[in-house]
């Protein structure tokens, strides 16, 4: 380990120290007794991929190093290939019935208890962040406050959407109709590179909301904040395949996801080549995949984000039936 | 036919004037087209009704220009109450002129005058007059305070129902403040061009509406064009997907209303003779021409036999013959391109193995025609199962769970329509929940409403249209 490694280590242990989370006071420094080494080395944590509710290295046997802002060695993560791509659909599309089957409020109960997950680890990802993104304490801490209360926000949406995007429909004739939303099925995602643990939440939140499962690919300098998150999800009630979590390249996953045909939509949102974008979109074509496009303009990830994440991956299906006695 | 024979009872072609030639409807004008012409022909007769121009690339571009300029000096300004009064006049005016619209749709594309007369051409009234109201009622459609119009749309539509593919468009993309350029199919285009003329007596604004006609390249030329804001496509599969790519990196907002192969699925408990009924209609209304058809007739097996003797019986007393004779249930085929593809993917079918059968059925000696046609024993792997026929052809499969009806149902890259036939009630919403597909008529088929939203899951497209979901196409959310 570096010596610049070690002081910025030191900097994120202190940080995570001041908010108290058991999870991070295991590696702070105590009074040690005289014959103990006066650093305890640390315990540190692999970065491995989130697919099917596991958490499997690379197929390829890759990793990478992930830095912090200044460039300092944080850890290896698994750089995710096409092949765990492909592996991630399959667990996507093997959980979709069950949770697109799931009640709107089963799922409103698990992002909740995501929120809560999220909530009771606010140090460790504080840490994380402030060494990922070289933030203040203040601005890391507010970007994870607002990743947390973003999750409570989508939460509560999950039994409300369908009420405000259904319609019963005054057809000219004998018949009930009406048409409600329903989840468009595998979404893979695109993270945005910063914010990171606000970026992760704010494109994977609404998708899973409404009962979409995703492949979520977070970019190799958000490494930590992913997995951590894995981390959180797996210990929330989420089921196994609901959310999968690639480490990687955008610019190596993008085409594989945006060609399979058992992804149903992308959201571009952290494509910021918008070249390359282009590229994805004309791949999605296939099979007709429903695309969010990147915004060209900077986006600001802390103002309210509205329905139209929720609403982008949500198809409206509409049943007839004859009225008589 | 029996003891009684139909006379002959055909619709008067004296209510339509067709013009020997056409040119295009930009800015409020007919204009000549500067690439070269082509002609419509009556695919029942194959008579050449006119010479109709071809837009070429300078055309698209004084089309859009002219929408453009509309919709910055007078649409996008003008109040929706406005707005609202010209849609409800251009719905009043079809509604006058409604049967010369139904005679000249039967005469331009095939269809049978009852199916114009009673199914298009009071749904394209009705559509009108649908988003004529919500013009001036947007702030309460769920999208904001002031939800803003997109621009100018470009919106291409098919062959198959050319009139009311044209309200579909029009009338919303119209009512949120959007002018267009409309192009209609290249075997179509005569109503589409009898409604320029409706516009003009509804004194709309010029440049609002401007209908271009031609061919693929048109079309290409249209949704490419970098003027539109807005592209809205109704057709094949094939060609939504070709959209798709050259939409793919702008900003316009894209609407695809694509192919289907719709599982219509029978229980052993339905009612038999009503759900033959929903057979018949759901597989050779307008020939089978129709995106949403239930080409796919998936029967218990346990009442396999009694369905199919039923079906058979009913099959043999459609009558096929003249579109504008008020007794004739099925048409002409709409082009020999057509009709070409129904004949090629029918002898495969019988190739791979299934069983064909049409009841006995004379076919006019001119024109295009195909006489209705069931195939049993078809696999799931056969290509009457699993492409689109788009024609009078019926591919029966059977099944005997729930579960098999829903995996075979799935078992399709398309998720446009689907039929469920049950009495009983409890099973009829588990099958609606678990269909992937846009549309689910359940002991009912082929019903449309301006009010209900119609439109597909997976390969059969996104977006969809009427009602309240079939603003959002047309507003900037």
């Amino acid at each position: 380990m570096s010596e610049k490694t070690a002081t910025k280590k030191a900097a994120a242990t202190k940080a995570a120290a001041k908010s108290t989370p058991a999870s991070v006071t295991a590696t702070t420094t105590a009074p040690e007794p005289a014959s103990a080494p006066a650093v305890r080395l640390d315990v540190r944590k692999t970065y491995k991929l989130f697919i099917g509710g596991a958490f499997p290295r690379s197929e390829s046997g890759r990793s990478y190093q992930v830095t912090s802002a200044d460039g300092a060695f944080l850890a290896n993560a698994a750089l995710a290939s096409r092949k765990d791509a492909r592996d991630a659909v399959a667990k996507a599309r093997a959980a979709f019935s069950g949770w697109s089957g799931a009640t709107a409020f089963l799922r409103g109960q698990i992002l909740y208890r995501v929120a809560e997950m999220l909530e009771g680890r606010r140090g460790q990802f504080v840490a994380e962040i402030r060494s990922v993104e070289g933030l203040s304490e203040a601005k890391a801490r507010a970007q994870v406050d607002a990743a947390i209360d973003r999750l409570v926000w989508y939460a509560g949406w999950t039994d409300k959407i369908g009420q405000i995007r259904s319609t019963a429909n005054p057809v000219s004739g004998p018949f009930w109709n009406v048409s409600s939303p329903e989840p468009t099925g595998v979404v893979a995602l695109f993270a945005p590179e910063r914010p990171a643990l606000l970026g992760l939440i704010s494109v994977l939140a609404p998708a899973i909301a409404t009962g979409n499962t995703a492949v979520l690919v977070a970019p190799d300098s958000a490494a930590l904040p992913a997995i951590s998150l894995a981390e959180v999800l797996a210990t929330s009630d989420l089921p196994g395949g609901v959310v999968n979590i690639l480490t990687g390249k955008a610019s190596e996953l993008g085409k594989p996801l945006a060609e399979h045909l058992d992804v149903d939509a992308l959201d571009l949102a952290g494509i910021a080549d918008l070249e390359f974008a282009t590229t994805l979109e004309q791949a999605a074509a296939e099979n007709l995949k429903r695309v969010l496009r990147p915004s060209a303009a900077p986006v600001d990830w802390t103002e309210a984000p509205g329905t139209r994440r929720l609403t982008a991956f949500l198809e409206t299906k509409t049943v007839w039936h004859p009225v008589g006695s | 036919m029996g003891i009684f024979d139909y006379a002959p009872a055909p619709e008067s072609r004296a209510v339509v004037d067709i013009k020997p030639s056409y040119g295009l409807f930009i800015g409020g004008e007919f204009v000549p087209a500067t690439g070269g012409a082509f002609k419509s022909v009556n695919p029942a007769t194959e008579e050449v009704l006119a010479e109709i121009g071809q837009a070429s690339a300078a055309d698209v571009d004084r089309a859009v220009a002219a929408a453009r300029q509309a919709y910055g000096a007078v649409w996008s300004r003008m109040p929706g109450s406005e707005r609202a009064k010209y849609l409800f006049r251009i719905a009043r005016i079809i509604q006058e002129r409604s049967r010369e619209l139904a005679v000249l749709e039967s005469i331009d594309n095939g269809k049978p005058i009852r199916e114009t007369r009673d199914v298009d051409v009071p749904l394209v009234a009705a559509h009108f007059f649908h988003y004529a109201g919500w013009a001036d009622k947007l702030e309460f459609a769920g999208y904001g305070a002031q939800p803003r119009p997109l621009g100018v749309a470009a919106q291409v539509i098919p062959w198959n129902f050319p009139l009311l593919m044209l309200a579909w468009k029009i009338a919303p993309a119209l009512a949120c403040g959007n002018t267009v350029v409309l192009k209609p199919a290249e075997t179509t285009p005569l109503t589409a061009l009898l409604f320029a003329e409706i516009c003009r007596q509804a004194e709309l604004p010029a440049g609002v509406v401007n209908i271009i006609t031609g061919a693929g390249e048109t079309g290409a030329a249209l949704v490419a064009h970098p003027g539109v804001d807005k592209v809205a496509f109704t057709g094949s599969t094939a060609v939504g997907r070709a959209i798709a790519r050259t939409v793919a990196g702008t900003n316009k907002k894209l609407t695809l209303e694509l192919g289907g192969k719709a599982a219509n699925i029978v229980f052993d408990d339905a009612p038999i003779d009503q759900a033959v009924e929903g057979v018949i209609d759901s597989i050779f209304f307008n020939q089978g021409q129709v995106c949403c058809a239930g080409s796919r007739l998936l029967v218990q097996e346990s009442i396999q036999d009694e369905l199919l003797d039923a079906l058979r019986r009913r099959m043999g007393t459609l009558r096929l013959g003249d579109p504008l004779d008020k007794n004739t249930d099925v048409g002409a085929i709409n082009s020999a391109e057509q009709l070409a593809r129904i004949t090629e993917l029918t002898a495969a079918g019988e190739a791979e193995g299934a069983e064909r059968w049409s009841p006995a059925c004379e076919l006019p000696a001119q024109g295009f025609w195909f006489a209705p046609t069931i195939f049993t024993n078809v696999s799931a792997t056969h290509r009457i199962a699993r492409e689109e026929i788009f024609g009078p052809v019926l591919s029966v499969l059977t099944f005997r769970t729930p579960d098999e009806a829903i995996a075979k149902a799935n078992n399709t890259p398309y998720g446009l329509s689907a039929g469920v036939w049950t009495e009983k009630g409890s099973r009829i919403l588990s099958m609606a929940k678990r269909l992937r597909a846009g549309v689910v008529w359940a002991n009912t088929f082929n019903k449309f409403d301006p009010s209900s939203p119609f439109g597909g899951y997976k390969e059969s497209g996104y977006g969809r249209e009427g009602g309240l979901h079939g603003l959002e196409a047309y507003l900037d959310v």
